[in-house]
């Protein structure tokens, strides 16, 4: 489909739901089913099977038009992680029960991935699911789980057979997070507030059509939410001196009193960083276009950690009276990130999980050394150990 | 605040195209054949020999004195994305030719002056005739530090001719002088025989782009164009080509990754190979999202020099501040991991980082790009922001 014909599609949904007079989710599930949700999934899946970069087009249109944003937006582990991971993975039923309501924001989606003795080494995650029947029985605990208290799924990693070494015994699931035996509690974190959480799981039963790919193949699966979720972090700025440089950018115009010449070059520099951020995702975008994620989503990780820590740190030597307050340290359970609506504070904190969270700078650097140049692997201990075996 | 035009998502292509690649091929393989190490470092001994030749078959056999001229005025017509790519495969090889002082900055300026009607057509389209079929070799006559918005007057036109100096001016064993000059009736553009003026050859830190102070002493000149578009035509030059040196700093970079994983990956210390190690492999990967960058920030250049001029000089500011130090640190880097062996004459490693480092200051430092950046999207040190 041409540019054109993708516009004129467009065209023809908000000549069917004006904006101005259709309410927001009736839009968004007209916007679905006609296929403008994410161009690059298949058709009568909220996609047309086209490009993944022509969403932009789609996107610039809407909002040139001021057309209600997509709320599954503010919540990036359906979006980014869950979707493409059904996408790849699930069978027919899973793909039509789970993805409109995903991309709606009916339902939202969190990650249980990381253990108390399993972070970066994920692969070593202690999560039993144990088959009974046709059902799997889970036992383990989950930890930093993002928007967990809102959730109404999970996509769960759990460990299906402990006899054979890491990689190999685990399984991906789709967890109802209502069922009996989930129970969730917040974690503060350093802003104060309690995004994620430690999610205990006690005897929770999940029906075998819950799982997403075969026994033995979580980590495959996984691997493919892990790539997705970089490219969703790393690589969705489309406007120039758009996220956190915005802020800076606008404290330099309107404050005449942070301005001086010896800063300045400092500012323009991370301005700079940023637009390269900007431009090197639309690149990597481009080049997606024709394929599945790459590797190159670890350095775009990176590149945005970087970014978003040291344009966030210049803000407060910017305005050193504002970087001694803090906006609020009540503990809230947001139901979503949002850096731009809170304070200078937040931001810098809040940018410190930026290189932890989705994989830590320095994984994803030895990913980039290994994957991208070819640099030799790691020293592995435990690569042929069956898993029981392993010291921990 | 309107931020400048291109603030919408990225439309241009930033990718390379089948006939970007089919360029890059035809011109790697010659320089593979006729542009090693040696032969370049040779340069720095001054037994020179080697660009007169290599210039020939880059400029007359590859057609690329005249990539940038339009068909009618007897080029390839090609644009900015295709030089980018061949000042790419230059850079790499740290080709000693004239390609970016004659074929990209001198070039652009006269190409821009064919639709200016104060120019005198015959003198713009002799002179491009003459470069394109690589029969001369032209400069423009400035300070090589000069950035896209410095000061372009060096040269003054007295009633006896063009006086004044330049120091240091690249490319200066040119046939063919572009000279900028303030007289008592305003700007104007002039062509100088190499023959007319006095040229000092300098003993340069980079040996691979010649420089040399340039005296005009009463040098009689051509006239081109006088008024405004003297001054356009100079800046159109020096834009074009701090967007283009651009992609020459990523493929200067590019060789010195390459050739660093490479030689770790063999090199072997304490019974490891070295590039097994984590701090190393860290290194390399940070600057390997450091090329990455400076790549998308020059391709995203050199597509607006071609398809979108107006914000050509955001992209241009935004490219040369970080390419130019991104190319210093990946030469850095070769250097200090290839230990002792990077330290010597012998290795190609100084190569690049004497280029790399001559290349940052060329056409402006990554500092005044960013003052200037600052102007263009109204961010200025003090008085009022836009
Ligand atoms: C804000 C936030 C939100 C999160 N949300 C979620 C979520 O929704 N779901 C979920 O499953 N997880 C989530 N996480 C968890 C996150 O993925 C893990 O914290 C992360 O993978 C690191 O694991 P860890 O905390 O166990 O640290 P560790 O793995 O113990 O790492 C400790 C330090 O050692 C370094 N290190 C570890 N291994 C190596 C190595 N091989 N080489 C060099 N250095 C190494 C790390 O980089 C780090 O600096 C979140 C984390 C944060 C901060």
């Amino acid at each position: 489909m041409t540019v054109d014909k993708l516009c004129a599609r467009v065209a023809e949904l908000l000549r069917t739901y004006p904006p101005a007079t259709t309410d927001a989710s009736v839009f968004h599930r007209a916007q679905f089913d006609a296929g403008l949700a994410w161009v690059h999934f298949p058709e009568g899946l909220g996609g047309l099977g086209l490009a993944r970069d022509l969403q932009d087009v789609v996107d610039t249109e809407l909002r040139a038009v001021g057309a209600p944003v997509n709320p599954a937006g503010h919540v990036g582990i359906g979006v980014g992680m869950a979707a493409p991971t059904i996408l790849a993975f699930g069978t027919p039923e899973q793909r039509s029960r789970y993805l409109r309501p995903l991309w709606l924001g009916e339902e939202v989606w969190c990650q249980l991935f990381s253990e108390p003795g399993a972070g970066s080494d994920l692969a070593a995650v202690a999560t039993r699911a144990v088959r009974e029947g046709g059902h799997w029985v889970v036992n383990g605990q989950k930890v930093w789980t993002s928007s967990a208290h809102v959730a109404r799924f999970a996509i769960l990693l759990a460990r299906t057979d402990p006899e054979v070494p890491k990689h190999r015994g685990l399984s991906y699931f789709i967890l109802d997070m209502s069922a009996p035996g989930v129970e969730v509690r917040p974690l503060r974190q350093i802003t104060g507030e309690a995004e994620f959480n430690e999610v205990f799981l006690t005897d929770v039963r999940m029906p075998d059509t819950a799982r997403l790919g075969a026994v033995g193949d979580g980590w495959k699966v996984a691997n493919a939410t892990l790539s997705s979720e970089r490219v969703a972090i790393g690589g969705d700025q489309a406007r120039r001196e758009s996220g956190m440089i915005s802020k800076v950018a606008e404290l330099w115009r309107e404050h005449p009193e942070v301005r001086g010449a010896a800063v300045h070059d400092r500012v323009m520099e991370r301005w700079v960083a940023a637009e390269v951020f900007r431009l090197t995702g639309a690149r990597l975008r481009q080049r997606l276009a024709t394929g599945a994620p790459g590797f190159e989503g670890a350095a775009m990780k990176v590149m945005f950690a970087d970014l978003a820590q040291s344009i966030s740190l210049l803000e407060l030597e910017l305005d050193p009276d504002a970087a001694l307050l803090y906006d609020d340290w009540a503990l809230v359970r947001p139901a979503s990130v949002d850096f731009l609506s809170r304070g200078p504070g937040y931001r810098y904190l809040r940018a410190k999980g930026n290189s932890i969270e989705g994989g830590t700078s320095e994984v994803l650097r030895t990913i980039v050394a290994e994957r991208v140049l070819g640099l030799p692997g790691e020293a592995r201990v435990d690569k042929d150990v069956p898993w029981k075996k392993v010291p921990r | 605040m309107k931020i400048p035009v291109g603030s919408g998502p990225v439309r241009l292509s930033l990718v390379e195209s089948e006939d970007e690649e089919s360029v890059r091929t035809v011109v790697r393989t010659l320089l593979a054949d006729r542009c090693a190490s040696d032969d370049v470092a040779a340069a720095s001994d001054g037994r020179h020999g080697l660009s007169a030749p290599l210039w020939r078959s880059l400029a007359v056999d590859l057609g690329l004195a005249g990539l940038l001229v339009p068909e009618e005025a007897g080029g390839a017509g090609a644009g900015a994305r295709e030089a980018g790519t061949v000042l790419e495969e230059l850079g790499s090889a740290v080709a000693p030719v004239p390609f970016l002082t004659s074929a990209v900055i001198a070039t652009s300026a006269l190409v821009h002056l064919m639709s200016a009607e104060s120019a005198d057509q015959h003198a713009v389209r002799d002179t491009l005739a003459a470069a394109a079929s690589g029969g001369s070799v032209l400069t423009l006559l400035l300070p090589w530090s000069t950035d896209p918005s410095g000061p372009v007057f060096t040269v003054r036109e007295e009633p006896d001719g063009l006086r004044g100096e330049a120091t240091p001016v690249a490319g200066a064993d040119a046939g063919t002088f572009l000279v900028p000059a303030l007289g008592a009736d305003g700007a104007g553009l002039w062509l100088v025989d190499r023959a007319a003026v006095q040229v000092t050859p300098a003993v340069a830190l980079d040996m691979t782009r010649p420089l040399a102070t340039v005296r005009l002493d009463g040098a009689p000149a051509r006239l081109v164009v006088r008024g405004p578009a003297a001054e356009e035509a100079v800046r159109t030059g020096l834009l074009t080509g701090a967007g283009v040196l651009a992609s020459e700093q990523v493929g200067l970079a590019q060789w010195c990754l390459a050739e660093t994983v490479s030689y770790l990956t063999v090199r072997r210390q304490f019974g490891r190979v070295v590039g097994g190690f984590q701090a190393i492999k860290h290194r390399l990967a940070d600057l390997h999202i450091a090329v990455e960058g400076a790549r998308a920030a020059a391709r995203y250049a050199a597509a607006t020099l071609a398809d979108e001029p107006d914000d050509a000089p955001v992209a241009v500011a935004v490219a040369a501040s970080v390419c130019g130090e991104v190319a210093v640190r990946a030469a850095e880097e070769c250097v200090q991991l290839h230990g002792g062996i990077g330290m010597t004459w012998e290795h190609p490693a100084h190569l690049r980082l004497k280029r790399a480092v001559a290349d940052q200051v060329a056409l402006g430092t990554p500092v005044r790009h960013r003052a200037r950046l600052g102007g263009l999207v109204g961010i200025v040190p003090d008085g009022e922001c836009r």
